[in-house]
């Protein structure tokens, strides 16, 4: 049924290649990084200067390839960087800069 | 808007696919486009999160569980399993042409 539907890559519900892979069902830990990325998502969230449906939306932009190869959190924190400089809350020059720092 | 649907209306999803037009969020599964289902209850209205997605003003849309038999969504699926689904109105039309019982 999947081959001929113009699906978003990220709608996978029922997609027959994905059926041949067991789940995994087994709980995950969270690294530092993720359990920063969701803090940093809760204190944009709580300010009001994103949703959860753009926080979604952003993550459903990440360009197929990209978005099967990222882990959860990373999706997040693409689509939080994404939001914050579409808002103009931080330029694209500055996240470059405090990546560098890192 | 397709107006007030009660529990027990014979629905079906909306066969479009915004997605194929520009960017978008829709939270209507892919897999459930052109089916059709049974309201079973209102859940209530909420701001439509296609434009909250876009940070849209957004209008209040009611929001449903419509069931759907699963031997009409999957192509294995079991005769008398149903999936319950939270769809949005704007998502729904009325079936007039069914009028069996739904799931």
């Amino acid at each position: 049924m999947d081959s001929n539907e113009p699906r978003a890559h990220h709608d996978l519900g029922g997609v027959s290649k994905f059926l041949c892979e067991k789940v995994d069902i087994e709980p995950h830990a969270l690294t530092d990084f993720d359990r920063e990325v969701d803090a940093l998502v809760s204190i944009v969230r709580m300010k009001r200067l994103m949703t959860v449906d753009e926080l979604r939306r952003g993550i459903e932009a990440i360009p197929e390839e990209t978005y099967h190869r990222l882990s959860y959190y990373r999706r997040w924190v693409r689509s939080l960087a994404d939001n914050l400089i579409r808002k103009g809350l931080v330029t694209e020059a500055e996240l470059q800069a405090a990546l560098r720092r890192e | 808007m397709s107006g007030i649907f009660a529990p027990g209306t014979p629905v079906r999803v909306r066969d479009d696919w915004p997605e194929t037009r520009g960017p978008v969020h829709i939270r209507t599964p892919h897999y459930l486009r052109g089916k059709p289902g049974t309201v079973v209850r209102r859940l209530g209205t909420f701001p439509n999160p296609e434009d909250l997605a876009f940070a849209r003003p957004a209008a209040e849309r009611p929001l449903y569980h419509v069931a759907f038999a699963q031997d009409a969504v999957w192509p294995d699926g079991r005769s008398g399993d149903t999936l319950l689904v939270e769809l949005y109105d704007h998502w729904l039309e009325l079936d007039e042409h069914r009028q069996e019982p739904g799931p």
